[in-house]
């Protein structure tokens, strides 16, 4: 039971040391002035406009699924961008280190990134892409519009709700904290075995890696669990399963996913964990441990962990399509069909990852079968969404090009998976960035689902619609980066280059090498254009009806917009699948509700914030080895959810006649209706 | 295609009914929706239980037919199971409202569970005691890591029992507190329902 641990170790600081900080790396110097001078502005005018007491009590606190999911956005948002420039990084790399003659910068061979600190770049930039920027970005999606979208008031848990949120954003600060405290993980954001064990990987790199996604992962477990619990439990009258909006339907199957499969990744890196902490040999070299078991169980989550982001965009392309071609989704069964053969059979797949590292001839056959099975139904999904444009009036708004260009991206990562799951093919390929440039078109689809639904959706959240001319330049930016990086990407891929390589070998990649950096220029122009188009929305607010694209078809269309923070004064009656279009064709449209009751809400309370705090407290303190800081923390969560169960919390009553009154006066509202300060109910009988 | 109703005089766009959701079956569901995630942990566990359970991983070490203490591990059964029955008892308690019946029920509930972690850890420190600890084989950290989770479990049941008490005590059968209180009865043998695999699969399948 006894870890033998390089370097100093104390009781009070653990392995953190002076020298844990890199102080001496201008790279990370620069990016931490960068972040410092963000948070700084951050933090000043928080302060300056005297907006802390706000900050605390509407959107910390929080327990309203909508800023909840505002927040996931906000926080995959940020990660997103530091994916992204991860990628700058590795980019530029490899343009600079490209043939033996290429010069070297910063104390590297080749190219500005010794490789140590390259192989840190490539394992954060998958570990936050996947797991910190889109998972909370759809997860936030799902928050905001999946209550809405069935009629309810709020998911079925709103304090769990909130501790989600906070979990994951514990494990989000965890990866920032280690830019500038120690190290990240150097073996790849899968975790290659037994790389990541002890003996090999001595510093808490793979500690932060490892603890991040622990503690994200409980948050995405408890965020599974209160999405499906809402659907089957919250639907508005009248909603059966088969008039349920097809996005609900694949946030159910998702979470589904989520629900079963990030218990084995717990596993895995529990396992891991074992064996880094307590001497035990899952995954080691000697004793019997087996390393290819870490390598299936990551990959039993790994390959559902790929539909559970897929899904989503599926859902939102759904939405979109139907909007703006004014006429219902062609296939509505098929549809959630496919989404459920999708999310079945990616539980039969996992191995693909692998069929090089000595699978027997039988397994590879079924695998590589069940891998081809997938086409199927994404087929079907994307015959549904032509057939829906088909004949349809077709309104090109940037939300409809997104999703289009979703579809396209959709073909050509699903054709090259088709040629992946051959495993003649893959046996050749393996490892190449032909790999690469076949997942990353699969992701970007997935990004072209959120942006779609972020410009989609935004006025039903904030009031006001995205600026379109920005939106556009956004997106042929965006559009332009991804066709100049992946292209030759695959290209290269054939040609040999292997992934994960801080030195390229041979200068005649050169100029595919170029064409991918200035794709990555593009990418940067895409940036820019995003937050101007941000900036100009936020500065004109135009205000948005309620039907913000005036040919909206599910139920959170018939909210206001802004949505208040009790969504619909009046739970509506269900009559059809597209509830809102049923309304507009039977001119019902503009009916309002004839009387009001009241409504029971939850109370803000500050608990969650708290447990995410400790969360993060107790990660850090375990990838230190600072043993007193995480018993403490986990003991003080342990104390803090005991002392809430004691607590009623009962929420409070709002009364028919302060709704009749909100509503009445509810164009004038503010950017998200601010809640009335009341006292919970117990402490009311109480007086 | 979805066939289009009109909508007639009678035609009800509001449901100012609806909004009475059972809060009870909502936090039920949910809890077997954790029970299920949790469900999956163990899956995992047990898989790699199978998986290093080969000759292989045994690094000269003791196999499952030496390590297992079948003897032990059947009174541990009885007793988890003897467990299980009394917080049953409990629920029935509950259904009539009594107080004591439950509290009682629970007791020897916890009774009964603090004795099975006594033989479990009796059993463990055995085996560390004769250099057989979990880092001295693949096959041995999985063991250790299989048996100690289930314990885990029961003493975070234990935990959350000796909270019913007090609760119970305090505010009675309310909501929350029943609705704890069947979850966590749903908890306790779920914990117990993973350790008759443990039996069957690690002890009798290892001994035989």
């Amino acid at each position: 039971m006894h870890v033998d641990l390089q370097g100093p170790w104390s009781p009070l600081l653990g392995r953190l040391t002076l020298g844990a900080i890199p102080y001496t790396n201008p790279i990370l110097i620069g990016t931490f002035i960068f972040a410092a001078t963000i948070a700084l502005i951050v933090v000043g005018t928080v302060l300056y406009f005297r907006k802390l007491p706000y900050l605390w009590r509407e959107w910390l606190t929080t327990v309203d699924h909508k800023k909840i999911g505002v927040m996931y956005i906000l926080v995959g948002l940020v990660m997103l961008f530091r994916g992204f420039i991860d990628g700058v990084m590795m980019r530029t790399q490899q343009v600079l280190a490209d043939g033996p003659h290429s010069a070297g910068y910063l104390g590297a061979a080749h190219g500005y990134l010794p490789p140590y600190h390259f192989d840190q770049v490539y394992s954060a930039h998958g570990t936050i892409m996947l797991i910190f920027a889109v998972t909370p970005i759809l997860a936030g999606l799902g928050n905001i519009i999946v209550p809405l979208q069935i009629g309810a008031r709020d998911m079925a848990f709103p304090y769990l709700n909130a501790v989600s949120l906070w979990l994951t954003v514990a494990g989000a600060a965890l990866v920032m904290v280690s830019l500038f405290v120690g190290d990240f993980s150097n073996a790849a954001w899968v975790g290659l075995m037994p790389l990541a064990e002890l003996p090999y990987n001595p510093g808490v790199g793979v500690d932060y890696w490892m603890w991040a996604l622990q503690i994200a992962s409980i948050g995405t477990t408890f965020n599974a669990i209160n999405i499906i619990v809402t659907i089957v439990k919250m639907r508005a009258p009248g909603m059966g399963w088969f008039r349920l909006p097809v996005f609900t339907w694949t946030m159910l199957s998702t979470n589904i996913i989520g629900l079963t499969a990030f218990p084995v990744l717990t596993v895995a890196l529990a396992l891991l964990g074992a064996d880094r902490y307590l001497g035990t040999h899952f995954f080691t070299a000697g004793l019997g441990g087996n390393f290819m078991l870490y390598i299936d169980l990551f990959w039993i989550w790994g390959h559902p962990e790929v539909y559970f982001l897929m899904l989503p965009a599926f859902g939102v392309f759904s939405e979109v399509i139907p909007t703006f071609s004014e006429k219902p989704l062609f296939g509505y069964i098929t549809m959630v069909a496919a989404t459920f053969a999708i999310a079945g059979i990616g539980w039969s797949v996992w191995a693909h990852h692998f069929f090089t590292m000595g699978l027997a001839p039988n397994s590879i056959a079924f695998f590589s079968a069940a891998t081809m099975l997938v086409g199927i139904p994404t087929g079907v999904k994307a015959f549904n969404w032509l057939f829906t444009m088909y004949r349809g009036r077709l309104t090109i708004t940037t939300p409809m090009l997104w999703s289009i260009t979703g579809i396209v991206l959709l073909l050509v990562g699903g054709l090259t998976g088709m040629m992946l799951s051959a495993p003649a093919i893959d046996y050749t390929v393996h490892n190449s960035v032909f790999v690469v440039a076949h997942f990353h078109c699969m992701v970007l689809a997935i990004s072209a689902g959120i942006f779609s639904a972020v410009v989609y959706w935004w006025p039903k959240v904030f009031g006001f619609k995205l600026d379109e001319r920005n939106g556009l330049a956004f997106y042929w930016a965006f559009v332009i980066g991804s066709v100049l990086v992946f292209v030759p990407m695959f290209g290269l891929g054939l040609a040999g280059e292997t992934r994960r390589l801080d030195y390229l070998y041979d200068p005649q990649w050169m100029p595919l090498l170029i064409a991918e950096e200035v794709g990555i220029g593009f990418y940067f122009l895409s940036v820019l254009f995003f937050l101007r188009m941000l900036y100009v929305s936020l500065r004109d607010r135009v205000p948005a009806k309620g039907d913000a694209w005036e040919t909206g078809r599910t139920l959170e269309w018939m909210t206001h917009t802004p949505v208040p923070f009790y969504n619909f004064a009046v739970t509506p009656q269900v009559h059809s699948r597209d509830e809102l279009a049923w309304r507009r064709a039977n001119g019902l449209e503009e009916a309002k509700p004839d009387r009001y009751v009241p409504i029971h809400m939850p109370s803000n309370t500050g608990v969650p914030v708290i447990i995410g705090l400790l969360a993060a407290a107790f990660g850090f303190g375990l990838i230190w080895r600072i043993w007193w800081l995480s018993g403490v923390s986990l003991l003080a969560i342990m104390v803090l959810v005991i002392i809430r169960s004691f607590n009623k919390n009962e929420g409070y009553i709002l009364t028919a006649a302060e709704i009749e009154a909100m509503e009445n006066k509810i164009e004038t509202a503010s950017v998200i209706a601010e809640q009335p300060k009341r006292l919970p109910l117990s402490e009311v009988e109480a007086h | 295609m979805a066939t289009m109703t009109k909508a007639g005089p009678d035609t009800r766009l509001w449901n100012p009914e609806a909004d009475e959701h059972d809060s009870i079956s909502a936090r039920t569901f949910g809890f077997w929706l954790y029970m299920l995630s949790d469900a999956l942990i163990f899956t995992g566990l047990f898989a790699s239980y199978a998986v290093l359970s080969t000759p292989m991983n045994l690094a000269g070490g003791p196999g499952p037919a030496q390590v297992v203490n079948i003897t032990e591990g059947f009174w541990q059964t009885l007793l988890i199971l003897g467990s299980v029955l009394s917080y049953s008892l409990a629920s029935v308690a509950l259904k009539a409202g009594n107080k004591g019946g439950v509290a009682l029920g629970i007791v020897v509930a916890m009774g009964f569970a603090a004795a099975f972690l006594g033989f479990g850890l009796h059993d463990l420190g055995g085996l560390m005691a004769a250099g057989n600890g979990p880092d001295r084989s693949a096959y041995l950290s999985m063991f250790f890591t299989l048996i100690a989770t289930h314990g885990l479990h029961m003493i975070f049941g234990l935990l959350w029992m000796l909270v019913m008490l007090v609760q119970i005590a305090r505010f009675g059968f309310t909501a929350d507190v029943v609705a704890r209180l069947l979850n966590l009865r749903m908890f306790w043998q779920f914990q117990a329902t993973v350790w008759v695999l443990i039996y069957a699969y690690v002890y009798l399948m290892g001994a035989y």
